[in-house]
């Protein structure tokens, strides 16, 4: 068995020296393939005696496997070794930026839009829009401002013709809903409106958002339950909400809506002017004049209407200073809204 | 409305302390816009005498005053130059403290000794501007603190009061206010009807009853017009934004102040026969007291004389009968004129005056003899003269009481809330509303001041208002309300702006109306929508296409070194109609312009071409589910004649894509090319449902083609036909080569395509797909002279 043992040194230094899987692999064909040593030393078991037969052969084959088995470790090695290796050379810097389009933004005032659409719609309010070049009709008259009315002149209108002009609320849009649908009635209307009117805080167009429900039951006590949870919702505080008897002709009883002031919480700051309130909305009970030119029987229907600007709340939420920026459209403004 | 305080807690007494009044005001619809103290704070300052004056031997400008404040008498130095002997100052003693935290202390001035100050009115924050030292009346009691003299612990008040409160534009109005609030009483001040005194009275005619129902003038002789008119009196007209002009004008807007009631005083020597209260004749001119030269229209009622017109009626008097100095007798008006006929009136002359702002909303018609009343009194205790009777006349087109009945049910019906029966009697009592009991409720008849009040809402309302909408309760609204249809076909706006944020593009918000220069270089041929009356004139007419605004956006921040740009708009276009509004039509643009990418280690910078925007059109209509979309060659005014197209479905063109015509581009001053692209959204809003087809199990076979045409085949036109020639199987095309340059003939370009082809059922066999792809080459051979492509 001196052969064996000689066979197992000579082996072991080998494979110490197989420095990749190719070595590897020739001296394991040549130790352990069909044509290879230990191969050949099991074969040379013929020439012993029969009885010393079986020992001898364990004794080759519990060689040969435990060099297998140092063989496959010794593969693993390499094979983990050059995968290393790979992966090293494949390194790369994750810190610089990634590729492809970047995002573009929502304006704002749309996103704004879409936040009180969007609790509308979720209470059940479908969303209408309208023509914004309107009649002198619909933009007025039907909403119980009849010409010379002194309700005229809170509206700086544009004309594009005598009975023509371009919205000054969205309004209209309501009006053209209660003629066409049958009550009840359930809408908002958000959109672009015009005044003639341009200075640090008035902007010739702006947005609207304008809701109307018409049921059985709609009752101010309702009202002040929609618009007190819009704006709590809004402003994502509960706030506290008043409301204030004002005048619009369109609305009987009517009312002016103040939230505390969502700056100072209520102790008065320049945005609040000092009273710790800030004024959000108008609204009111639908006046009975306003159904019966839309042809809606008064006495079984009532209605509530509420309108807000967007700009306003747009920069209440997010603190814009300065109502011109929205439409300038700096993308270095807009930017701030991604 | 301005007003002052005191002058309003005269009137109703025990009223909330400053502060809670004006929360008590705006909480009942008084909205209070400001509030504000009438005097700066400061301490120290008595009614002062100057005893002596002289030189000072020093300075020419200063003089040296002996000062009384009723103890002693003291050394001033003062500059002023109306100082003078006997004169009574405002004086500041040693240890006063002035606004600005300015106090006074012994001074030397060009050495001489000065204890305290003599002040004008700017000095003690009573006013902005002022000349020289505040001269107070001869009979001011020297000695006295000038705060409590000049009534200077008092504040002014300015409420925005919506149209509908016309009551509310007077002390009178808004002391019935705060006394119904509190649950006070109304101390109007005491004075008593004057009796005639002379017989002098002057012929009035009304030709116009329905504009002017009740005329009430009166005779004042011998007035003398020099005396000026009490502090006390003008102060109260200066706190309340009035300008003091001359004794008999300051009444009659005192009275206007106090009771709410517009008047007038003429001079009566310029009054020619008696007074015709008449509608104008067209042409008919009058000189107005601000020295304006109006030409009346038939529709503007006047004061006439027997001769010419004296003023426009409610609006405004005439230069010619004013009082002046020079005159001796009055003749004083206190009319009513029916709000709906005076309407507007002023404003077509481009006035606007405290008088046709009150007579517009509406004057109490019973008011007229009162006011006439305590202007006589005034003006009598004033200027003097002797009164003629009064004389009135009236017609039955004076406003009838209104009678309204609120029933029961209907309050709460409206409000959510029963208010007590109690409560609602009590408060249309106090609001001056006489309230009888019916069977249903209540019937309540509305007093003459009270213009708004004219439907059961109206009453409810004022309930609603006294008592307080913040006690009205609050509730969730009941969902007996159908919830409104969502078609999933219908594509929402907001799905498609947040596709487009997610392919770069920043919304923006431009206005509707635009300049008709860059209107006109977009599409010259279009006729616009115009404003009569634009804000400026690069603002005047209705965009036609949204790419004005997104041209000016894109230059805006060109300039201000942004590299790309990219951007977005949802919103009208307007053209006009040939009856009715104009069309407007819901439209969404696109521009980009620049880099493809932002500036980045990993990419060359590219600048975009007219595919990338294509692209972003065809994400569009894909998200849309629109299939049936052509790109058409087409020329468009604004765009490169050979870089644009128009979007198609079927024959209808929807939209354009193309390049900004190079022309435009230099015109805007613009560096790189421009893309744009715009397509109606009424195209887009709604596509097909999606619909499930079955997938097939078999293999897909592809085989790829390439040809070489002539270079103005159109690839669409092309991959048409062959997509067509190769029938049924085909699943799948796609161009995936455009090839022209080196190589190949000059006059052609390569095109080369994949052809996948797929059964449902079964394999296909080998002669199946040759024979398509056959097809496929000879229609590309025999429509397009194609040549196969190894």
């Amino acid at each position: 068995m001196d052969n064996l043992e000689q066979l197992a040194i000579a082996a072991r230094q080998a494979l110490a020296a197989a420095q990749d899987i190719t070595a590897l692999e020739e001296l394991r064909v040549q130790y352990l393939g069909k044509k290879g040593n230990f191969t050949e030393l099991l074969k040379g078991l013929g020439q012993l005696p029969p009885e010393q037969r079986p020992a001898a052969g364990a004794e080759i084959n519990k060689v040969k496997e435990l060099l297998q088995a140092e063989i496959t470790a010794r593969r693993e090695t390499l094979e983990g070794a050059a995968v290393t290796a790979r992966l090293a050379a494949e390194t790369i810097d994750v810190t610089l930026p990634g590729r492809g389009q970047q995002l573009g933004g929502l304006h704002p005032i749309n996103q704004t839009i879409e936040r009180i659409s969007s609790f509308f719609e979720s209470i059940g309010f479908d969303t209408v829009e309208g023509p914004e070049i309107e009649t002198d009709y619909y933009n007025f008259e039907a909403l119980n401002i009849p010409a010379h009315h002194p309700a005229r002149a809170m509206h700086d209108t544009f004309y594009v013709s005598n009975n023509q002009v371009l919205r000054t609320h969205t309004s209209p849009v309501q009006v053209r809903v209660m003629e066409n649908r049958e009550p009840p009635l359930k809408i908002i209307c958000p959109g672009r409106v015009y005044r003639c009117d341009s200075d640090l805080t008035h902007s010739p167009m702006f947005h609207q958002v304008e809701g109307l429900l018409i049921s059985e039951h709609a009752t101010f006590a309702e009202l002040r339950g929609v618009i007190q949870e819009f704006l709590q919702v809004f402003f994502e505080r509960d706030s506290e909400v008043r409301f204030r008897p004002s005048y619009f002709p369109f609305t009987e009883p009517s009312a002016e809506v103040d939230i505390q002031c969502v700056i100072c919480g209520g102790s008065g700051c320049r945005v609040c002017k000092q009273t710790g309130w800030l004024e959000v909305l108008g609204c009111g009970m639908v006046h009975p004049r306003v159904l019966e030119l839309s042809k809606i029987d008064g006495e079984r229907f009532r209605g509530f209407a509420f309108g807000f600007g967007v700009e306003r709340l747009a920069m209440l939420r997010y603190g814009v200073n300065d109502l011109r920026l929205f439409f300038e459209n700096d993308l270095r403004f807009l930017a701030q809204f991604h | 409305m301005k007003f002052n305080e005191l002058w309003l807690r005269e009137w109703v007494q025990h009223a909330p302390d400053t502060a809670a009044l004006s929360t008590q005001l705006t909480m009942a619809g008084l909205e209070v816009d400001s509030l504000s103290p009438v005097a700066a704070k400061f301490t120290g300052v008595v009614v002062g005498e100057i005893i002596e004056i002289a030189p000072h031997p020093d300075a020419d400008k200063l003089r040296v005053c002996l000062v009384s404040d009723g103890e002693q008498t003291v050394q001033v130095v003062c500059g002023a130059a109306n100082a003078r002997q006997g004169l009574k100052i405002p004086f500041a003693q040693i240890g006063a403290q002035l606004p600005g935290d300015f106090s006074i202390k012994k001074a030397k001035l060009r050495g001489v000794e000065s204890y305290g100050m003599l002040c004008a009115a700017v000095e003690l924050g009573l006013s902005d501007q002022s000349d020289g030292l505040l001269e107070l009346p001869q009979d001011a009691p020297v000695g006295t603190d000038i705060r409590s003299f000049l009534q200077l612990d008092d504040n002014e008040f300015d409420i925005g009061l919506t149209p509908n409160r016309a009551d509310c534009l007077s002390i009178i109005g808004l002391a019935r206010e705060v006394a119904t609030l509190n649950r006070l009483e109304v101390n109007a001040p005491a004075y008593s009807p004057i009796p005639a005194a002379i017989d002098a009275t002057l012929p009035v005619q009304i030709d116009a009853a329905a504009q002017c129902p009740r005329y009430v003038g009166r005779i004042i002789r011998n007035v003398d017009v020099s005396k000026p008119a009490p502090q006390w009196l003008t102060e109260r007209l200066r706190r309340s934004g009035v300008r003091s002009i001359d004794a008999v004008v300051d009444v009659t807007n005192y009275v206007m102040l106090e009771l709410g009631q517009p008047m007038h005083a003429f001079d009566l020597e310029k009054i020619d026969g008696g007074i015709r209260v008449r509608l104008a004749t067209a042409g008919e001119t009058l000189q107005t007291l601000t020295n304006q030269e109006l030409k009346l229209n038939a529709e503007t009622l006047v004061i006439a004389d027997h001769h010419k017109a004296l003023a426009i009626a409610g609006i405004m008097g005439g230069q010619h009968s004013a009082v002046s100095e020079t005159t001796r007798h009055i003749f004083l008006e206190s009319a009513f004129f029916t709000p709906s006929l005076l309407a507007g009136r002023a404003r077509s002359y481009g006035l606007h005056t405290e008088s046709s702002h009150r007579f517009e909303r509406g004057v109490d018609y019973q008011l007229q003899v009162r006011a006439i009343e305590r202007a006589t009194q005034l003006i009598l205790s004033i200027v003097g003269g002797q009164a003629g009777p009064v004389a009135e006349v009236e017609s039955d087109q004076l406003p009838t009481p209104v009678i309204i009945n609120l029933r029961r049910h209907a309050i709460s019906r409206l409000l959510g809330f029963d208010i007590p029966d109690n409560d609602v009697e009590t408060i249309l009592q106090r609001l001056g509303l006489d309230v009888k009991s019916v069977s249903d409720g209540w019937s309540a008849e509305v007093p003459s001041w009270r213009f708004d009040l004219s439907i059961e809402a109206d009453l409810i309302e004022e309930l609603a208002r006294v008592y307080g909408y913040n006690r009205l309760p609050v509730r969730s609204i009941s969902s007996d309300l159908p919830l409104p249809a969502k078609p999933e076909r219908q594509l929402h706006t907001t799905a498609v702006r947040r596709s487009l944020v997610a392919r770069g593009y920043q919304e923006v918000i431009t206005y509707s109306f635009v300049d008709p220069k860059i209107q006109a270089l977009l599409a010259p041929q279009q006729a616009v929508v115009e404003l009569i009356n634009p804000i400026s004139n690069d603002l005047s007419v209705m965009r036609t296409t949204l790419w004005a605004g997104l041209l000016q956006t894109a230059q805006y921040n060109l300039n201000r070194q942004q590299p790309r740009v990219r951007l977005f708009e949802t919103g009208l276009s307007f053209s006009p109609a040939k009856e009715g509004i104009p069309e407007q039509q819901k439209m969404l643009a696109l521009l980009a312009t620049g880099s493809r990418f932002t500036e980045s280690w990993s990419a060359k910078s590219e600048q975009i071409d007219f595919y990338d925007v294509k692209g972003d059109v065809e994400a569009l209509l894909k998200l849309a589910r629109i299939d049936e979309v052509s790109f058409a060659p087409a020329s468009h005014p604004a765009l490169h004649p050979g870089q644009s197209a128009a979007i198609r479905v079927g024959e209808n063109t929807i939209g354009w894509v193309g390049a900004l015509h190079p022309h435009i581009q230099a015109k805007l001053d613009l560096s790189m090319p421009v893309y744009l692209a715009e397509v109606q959204w009424s195209a887009i809003a709604s596509g097909e449902l999606s619909r499930f087809a079955e997938l097939s199990k078999f293999p897909e076979v592809r085989r790829d083609v390439a040809v070489l045409v002539e270079r103005d085949v159109l690839a669409a036109t092309l991959l048409d036909a062959a997509r067509h020639a190769a029938g049924e199987l085909l699943r799948d095309l796609t161009l995936f080569d455009v090839y022209q340059g080196k190589g190949i003939d000059p006059q052609r370009k390569s095109l080369a395509f994949g052809l996948t082809f797929q059964h449902t059922s079964r394999t296909l066999t080998e002669d199946e797909i040759n024979a398509a792809v056959e097809s496929v080459v000879n229609v590309l051979k025999t429509r397009f002279a194609a040549e196969l492509r190894n």
